[in-house]
């Protein structure tokens, strides 16, 4: 074999190493939820039991115990229930928004299009404290109204700049075809823009719908009452009887919560990589 | 509306219409970012507490009682060494794993599914995930280690339960939440470098290496700066995973600046000293901005 | 300097498929401009990418200076290449990207500003030094990439249509540039463009190709006067050579040579463009019906049917000076011809070039 060959050949050996390496540290833990969520406690609880295989048959024990016995469908309504009218109030404000900065407001859309990104930096973890009391003086504690309130703040910046970029690529003579037409401006944007930028705002609605399962500390800070949690406080939080951790429940609990994300999620990571980058980096 | 009437407008800039369509938008955030962050800062300064009904002015009280608390010295030592430590390993890994994974190959969607899941599962339920993972009786490391005679039975270590362990612990989960995230940012941006380019070093008789360091990385300076800023204001300001996995214990070793603020705001009901704790977040917030905006005006220029 | 080589040399990227290239055989002379000329998918970039090292032959020889270097990576190779965007280092100076190879060959780094300076000093960059490669115009960047190319005195130049992504106007002024450079280096040099006027304006020799098979390869006269198939007869020369069928044979005859009978029978005023020769010798009188006429200033090109005879019915364009007198109004007829010596003849079934037929062509 020429040394171009052996070259080539260690050089995917390497390549493979990492790969599998990495995946099996990342996925493992998923892997390993799926283990834990069918396996009788009898072999969960066992120390010396091999954990990577079910030493006694499977069971639905678990999975029966978490949609019969604890809130956790409940728990799913209610992220349900934020998130679907989350995702409205986002788009109502986010779509005219992303649009009036890509379209009309010329030389400041771009330095104002930065600011509405940076504010996704500030964390939730500043706001909460006083927030919580905002919520409170507002009657609104232990309501998940606090969460539809307060959520859109998170997800419009974020989607002001995904949508901007999308909607600087939609040519401009579209828009003026259309007025020449006859559209008033408003109009051209309503009959014409959004139809074509359809999968933008489909990426919007995944991308909010998200960060509403996956906030944790409003939800945490404003909702005390084990009926009105979130699925991502419920299940760390409640699932757990004084100091009793039900591992089996909570891993079929996590399973449930975040597979179907995961793969939605993937099917439109591309264009939140085009969201993230497309203003850093032209 | 008609040419000339049309180019008119466009020269008043921001059309009314405009302002329309951007108000609501600004409205939100002014109410819900601006003035929170303005009233943080106003408690900071003041005694509120949760059910108190009124509030006075306590000018530095909270500060000075803060900054000699050995609590949230030791938060501030662990948010800063979780969030440097963090991004280095991150860097390192999601480099590697961004290389191996730019060739196209059959499955290639699959792996990257895979790889993804810790990013796009929600915080809480990875980490508690970990927990279990982690837990000092029943770890699957645990299991491992034992069978392969590293450690006798019962006698492994308590992974969340010593001091040292139970940081690497909140270390390990913030690389393993945010490998993912960087490796796809690094991607785009290795996807962003014409196929030439390398081609072009190939052919001048750089290899692999050289090409690498010398040419890819450079290029993608700004992108793999963005990945890092983000992650770090993701892993500096991030209350989930040490609140799930160790509630800041053992004795205060995983504490860190949010988790504070949280415990000492809400759980101990003394909102003054909470919203200063965390107030301490803004310094790096700012520098993040500034270096984001650096980058953001170079890559204009280019 | 040195010569290039390729024996059978094919590149199938999908079985079962046409390869990409297709058993192409062919000598480079020492120090010539050779141009790989082809539409697009006609394999000469791919070809030239074998030849530097960037795909793997899937059969068949490479050598450069009689070295055979299928196995060598393309630093092996003593190429340079300068690529159609030119893929020029955005994050370093001109001086840093011209060094670059001088750095991956290891040459010691006090030899670097001597020879980057020459390398900048034959293109006329030396002042450019400093910058970065976004603040350069098209033209000062295609420099920089000979720069970079020259600067390690390789035995092959490679160009893969460089000139594609200037705008027309800078392009001629570019070309020239171009031909000048190998001019004063003399290096052999292959050049890929799709662009026939540039393949005959540069070019010391024309690989023509299509589908990944080699159709000519000659001089542009060559090429040109005498092509070998239909495909090479149609691609070079705008508007193409004027292809007539009749039974097993095709007839070709160039517009520029396809002229009013008055002209060859001496009765029209003659234009000094014509040549002596081209006005001698029998010629085959076709009878035009002229379907419409463009002019373009210098020339008129004529367009219109064979109004009868044995190629009655085929299109057919002809090409003057405007010089000429112009009476050539939409559906009148004409007496056209070609002397017979311009018809060029093809087997309808290949495509390629075959010995005269005798008339009649009534």
């Amino acid at each position: 074999m020429s040394a171009a060959g052996a070259r080539r050949i260690e050089a995917k050996a390497v390549r493979v190493l990492v790969l599998v390496s990495f995946t099996v540290l990342l996925a493992f833990p998923f892997f390993w939820m799926l283990i834990a969520a069918f396996k009788q406690n009898l072999d969960l609880y066992t120390v010396e039991n091999n954990p990577f295989k079910f030493n006694l048959p499977p069971t639905l024990d678990h999975v029966r115990f978490l949609f019969g016995q604890t809130r956790f469908v409940r728990w799913l309504g209610n992220t349900a229930f934020v998130g679907v009218i989350v995702v409205a109030i986002t788009l109502l404000v986010a779509v005219p928004a992303a649009y009036a900065l890509a379209r009309l407001t010329g030389r400041w859309g771009e330095r104002l299009g930065i600011a509405i990104f940076l504010t996704y930096l500030i964390p939730p973890t500043l706001l909460f404290i006083p927030l919580s009391r905002v919520i409170g003086i507002l009657g609104l504690q232990d309501s998940l109204f606090s969460l539809v309130v307060v959520y859109p703040s998170m997800t419009i910046p974020f989607s002001i700049w995904l949508l901007m970029g999308f909607f600087k690529s939609i040519p401009r003579e579209l828009e003026d075809a259309a007025m020449v037409d006859g559209l008033t401006r408003f109009g051209a944007f309503l009959r014409m823009v959004v139809p074509i930028s359809l999968s933008g705002i489909l990426t919007v609605v995944i991308f909010t719908f998200t960060l509403v399962t996956q906030e944790f500390v409003y939800a945490l800070t404003f909702i005390s009452p084990e009926a009105r949690q979130m699925v991502g406080v419920g299940v760390p939080i409640f699932l757990v009887r004084g100091d009793v951790y039900y591992w089996g429940a909570l891993m079929a609990a996590c399973l449930v919560a975040s597979l179907p994300i995961g793969i939605v999620y993937n099917l439109f990571l591309d264009r939140f990589i085009a969201g993230f980058t497309v203003g850093s980096v032209k | 509306m008609s040419a000339p009437a049309r180019k008119a407008s466009a020269a008043r800039s921001p059309s009314a219409l405009g302002i329309a369509m951007f108000a609501p938008a600004v409205l939100y955030i002014v109410l819900l970012i601006g003035a929170p962050f303005a009233l943080a800062i106003l408690y900071a300064f003041s005694d509120a507490r949760i059910g108190a009904t009124s509030i006075h002015f306590a000018g530095l009280e909270n500060f000075r009682s803060i900054l000699q608390s050995p609590s949230f010295r030791m938060a501030v030592k662990n948010s800063i060494v979780f969030t440097v430590c963090a991004q280095v390993i991150i860097i390192v890994c999601s480099g590697m794993l961004s290389i191996a994974l730019e060739k196209p190959f059959r499955g290639r969607g699959f792996v990257r599914f895979l790889i993804l899941l810790p990013w796009v599962a929600p915080v809480s339920l990875g980490t508690i995930g970990w927990k279990w993972i982690l837990d000092s009786i029943y770890s699957v490391i645990t299991w491992v280690l034992v069978s392969l005679h590293f450690y006798k039975p019962y006698s492994a270590p308590m992974w969340l339960g010593q001091p040292h362990l139970a940081m690497a612990s909140v270390i390990l989960v913030h690389c393993w939440r945010l490998i993912p995230f960087s490796t796809v940012i690094m991607l785009a941006g290795m996807s962003a470098i014409s196929r030439e380019i390398p081609e072009a070093a190939a052919i001048d008789g750089a290899g692999f290496w050289r090409t690498t360091f010398q040419i890819n990385l450079p290029m993608m300076t700004p992108i793999v700066s963005v990945a890092v800023l983000f992650g770090t204001v993701f892993t500096f300001t991030d209350m989930t995973v040490v609140y799930i996995l160790t509630a800041g214990g053992p004795f205060d070793s995983t504490q860190t600046i949010p988790t504070l603020a949280f415990a000492t705001g809400i759980a101990g009901s003394d909102l003054a000293a909470g919203a200063a704790i965390s107030l301490f977040l803004v310094p790096v917030l700012v520098v993040v901005a500034y270096l984001m905006l650096r980058i953001a005006h170079r890559a204009e220029v280019v | 300097m040195a010569i290039v080589e390729t024996r059978h040399l094919t590149k199938v990227f999908k079985q079962g498929e046409l390869g990409a290239v297709n058993d192409v055989s062919l000598t480079t002379e020492e120090g010539e401009f050779l141009v790989f000329l082809g539409p697009s998918g006609s394999g000469k970039t791919t070809l030239l990418r074998m030849i530097a090292g960037l795909e793997t032959p899937t059969s068949g020889e490479i050598l450069i200076g009689g070295q055979f270097v299928n196995d060598l990576s393309p630093r092996e190779r003593r190429i340079a290449m300068v690529f159609q965007s030119y893929a020029l280092y955005p994050h370093l100076t001109v001086y840093k990207n011209i060094a670059f190879p001088l750095k991956a060959q290891k040459v010691p780094k006090a030899e670097h500003r001597k020879k980057v300076e020459w390398a900048a000093g034959l293109l006329g960059i030396g002042k450019l030094l400093d910058r970065k490669p976004r603040e350069l115009s098209g033209g000062e960047r295609q420099r920089v990439a000979l720069a970079r190319a020259i600067v390690r005195e390789p035995a092959v130049f490679l160009l893969d249509e460089p000139l594609s992504n200037l705008d027309a106007k800078l392009r001629t002024s570019a070309r020239e540039e171009l031909e000048h450079f190998h001019e004063s280096v003399g290096t052999t040099t292959i050049y890929v463009t799709h662009d026939q006027v540039e393949a005959m304006a540069m070019g010391d020799r024309i690989v023509v190709m299509n589908f990944g098979q080699v159709r000519q390869i000659g001089t542009p006269a060559d090429v040109y006067d005498e092509p070998a198939d239909t495909f090479v007869a149609t691609f070079l020369g705008s508007p193409p050579m004027n292809l007539v069928r009749k039974d097993d044979v095709i007839v070709g005859f160039r517009p520029e040579h396809f002229f009013p009978v008055t002209v060859l029978a001496g009765r029209a005023a003659m234009p000094e463009s014509l040549r002596a020769v081209d006005r001698e010798g029998p010629y085959v009188p076709i009878s035009l019906r002229v379907s419409h006429e463009e002019y373009l200033g210098a020339e008129r090109i004529l367009y219109g049917t064979i109004e009868d005879g044995a190629f009655q019915g085929n299109k057919v364009v002809s090409r003057m000076p405007s010089t000429l007198a112009s009476p050539w109004s939409s559906g009148s007829v004409h007496a056209f011809a070609v002397i017979e010596k311009h018809l060029k003849f093809y087997a309808a079934d290949t495509g390629k070039r075959t010995a005269p037929r005798p008339g009649p062509w009534r």
